[in-house]
């Protein structure tokens, strides 16, 4: 396999809490703590989670939308996490992302050619008609039609809009797209569309993806390799396969037994979390799932499990994998 | 708006498309929008409308009432009211429309620079805290007093008055649009800082400004008009609709059809330009548009 594409390694966001008339910092959200991956080229790493466990805070960190708090992120062996905005934004051709509102990542007051030829103006001064052209070349490339350049947004459906929004990504020739959970807006029929346009154009054009989404099915069919987020952790990191059929960590368990199967007389074994998603300002110590894991012990509640490898590539922390691996 | 403009059909701007549809369905606004018409056309046309020389004294035939001659009355010099009024119409709309333009690029300039910088933010705001705490006309009063009486002084000390109502806006909603997902996407697209104003916060901020523009104008007329009544703002030569009723208080007595006409067109302006703002609101506001 090739240099990795984007590394990241121990990323961490912490967003203080201000409260009082001098805005003291009482406390920190621990949006994302201590995270490592890397996405190779032309591979797609799914990033699951349930809301508020800080996928998206990783999409826009990698975009260096916000600043981290610690870690590095590494794009094509180069550290982007400290660039000022003046050096990151000739880095940002590469580097595109596709947001989740289709009716809110657009904006209302431009045509279509100018939303989609933004990117490229950004970084390239070219003739009125070379942007009519490659416009009407990434609209017949994402599956709308050349005269719909010249309408607003609010003249298309929401399928549309994130195919423009996907235009949009495409125009500068990314090598890696951000989709933050790009099709949980959508209809169900429309997001199999916009996640086969995905596909499709990742077999054209060789574009890696960071695919944020809440949907495993959606993640199932997209990625190559699947990152299962739980608090701001990420908790197993292993290629699609070995998660759907051998999930390590009792949290992925759990997730994978929550997605429905469209066959009433397959048996399932069902594990039901209890309790609720501790707060990100005070998670607990120890494993951060220890609160709600049926098989919690002593050691979860104190120390705090490290990524091993159960296999080559599956990753997973959680000490009872741990002790399994070592034969205790 | 764009840097693009296609010679292929292009669809109308939203923003335009809703304004004409909403102000087809209020007639309030529409009344508004055709007196504040004649009110300009009679400004404009001013010399052609049978009105004579506005400062041209006639002592013998001075305070007579309305009649064929002097339609409205003349006053305590013999100057024809009517001539007065008209010509009055212009000095009331330029203050009016000058003060809401300028006002407006002031404080729209000052409100997006300080909405996109923080630390300038801080600083510029206290000084805008402290301006609005002075009472507008107060604050029009001692700016008038610190320079000699000229239209254009008015209209500077009514403008420095009204721009911190127009920044509070301005910077409230650069607050919000720069959080929107478009303009985060725009970040995330490599557009630079003056790009993403001038093409994703400005155009955004066009409709409540309008707005904000036509209270500008209307409260503009008003302490203009305040101002020259109690002598502290149009040269007492020029006839301004607050003038002549300043000059007409003291006779209000003996010859009260002199306070009449100017007041009336004052009234009738600032409720038309206020009648058109509220209907433009309503067209283009769509949270206020919805609940209707």
């Amino acid at each position: 396999m090739t240099a990795p594409l984007l590394q990241v390694a121990n990323l961490t966001k912490h967003f203080p809490v201000r409260t009082g008339v001098f805005s003291r910092v009482s406390a920190q959200v621990h949006a994302v703590d201590d995270i490592s991956f890397d996405i190779a080229q032309g591979e797609t790493l799914g990033l699951v989670g349930e809301s508020g466990c800080g996928k998206s805070t990783t999409g826009k960190l990698i975009l260096k939308l916000i600043e981290p708090t610690a870690g590095s992120v590494m794009w094509r062996g180069e550290r982007i996490d400290r660039l000022r905005p003046g050096e990151m934004r000739k880095l940002r051709r590469e580097l595109q992302a596709v947001f989740q509102d289709p009716y809110s990542s657009l904006n209302p007051r431009m045509r279509a050619v100018d939303i989609v030829s933004e990117p490229i103006r950004n970084f390239e001064s070219v003739s009125r008609d070379e942007i009519h052209e490659r416009v009407a070349a990434l609209l017949d490339k994402v599956g709308l039609r050349r005269d719909q350049m010249v309408k607003y947004p609010y003249e298309f459906s929401g399928g549309q809009r994130q195919r423009l929004g996907i235009a949009r990504a495409l125009a500068p020739n990314p090598r890696l797209i951000v989709c933050d959970e790009p099709v949980s807006a959508l209809d169900v029929s429309v997001q199999a569309q916009v996640i086969n346009l995905l596909m499709d154009l990742q077999q054209e054009l060789g574009i890696s993806y960071l695919f944020v989404a809440h949907d495993l099915a959606v993640v199932k069919h997209i990625s190559h390799r699947i990152a299962v987020m739980y608090l701001g952790k990420i908790v197993e990191l292993t290629d699609k396969r070995s998660l759907f059929e051998d999930p390590q960590h009792p949290y992925t368990e759990a997730l994978l037994s929550a997605v429905p199967v469209p066959d009433p007389r397959v048996e399932r074994k069902r594990v039901i979390l209890s309790g609720d998603v501790p707060s990100p300002v005070n998670p607990p110590p120890g494993c951060r799932f220890h609160t709600r894991c049926p098989y919690a012990f002593d050691r979860c509640r104190i120390e705090e499990p490290k990524m091993i490898a159960v296999r080559p590539g599956h990753w997973v922390a959680c000490h009872l994998r741990e002790q399994a691996a070592r034969g205790v | 708006m764009s840097t693009l403009a296609l010679p292929s059909a292009r669809s109308a701007s939203p923003t335009w498309l809703r304004l004409k549809n909403a102000l087809r369905r209020h007639p309030t606004a529409i009344a508004g929008a055709a007196v504040l018409g004649v009110m300009i056309l009679i400004a404009v046309f001013a010399p052609w409308l049978g009105t004579i020389d506005p400062q041209a004294v006639a002592p013998i035939r001075r305070l007579k009432p309305p009649s064929a001659e002097y339609w409205f009355g003349s006053d305590m010099l013999g100057r024809d009211v009517y001539s007065r009024v008209v010509y009055g119409a212009r000095v009331s709309l330029a203050v009016g429309l000058a003060v809401a333009l300028f006002s407006t690029l002031v404080g729209l300039a000052i409100g997006l620079v300080t909405g996109y910088i923080r630390w300038l933010d801080a600083i510029v705001m206290r000084i805008m805290d402290g301006l609005m705490s002075i009472p507008s006309v107060l604050l029009a009063i001692a700016l008038m007093a610190l320079t000699k009486a000229s239209i254009g002084n008015v209209i500077l000390a009514i403008t420095l008055a009204e721009v911190p109502r127009v920044v509070r806006l301005v910077r409230s909603l650069v607050l919000t649009l720069r959080e929107q997902p478009y303009v985060e996407a725009a970040v995330a697209a490599g557009t630079t800082l003056p790009r993403i104003l001038t093409r994703h916060i400005l155009p955004n901020t066009v409709a409540p400004l309008l707005v904000q523009a036509t209270y500008v104008c209307a409260s503009a007329m008003i302490t203009e008009a305040i101002l020259s009544f109690i002598g502290a703002g149009t040269p007492p030569n020029i006839p301004s609709w607050g003038n002549i009723m300043a000059e007409a208080r003291s006779l209000f007595q003996i010859a009260g059809y002199l306070i009449f006409f100017p007041g009336i067109c004052l009234s009738l302006t600032v409720l038309a330009i206020n009648l058109l703002g509220d209907g433009m609101r309503d067209a283009l506001d769509p949270r206020l548009a919805r609940r209707m």
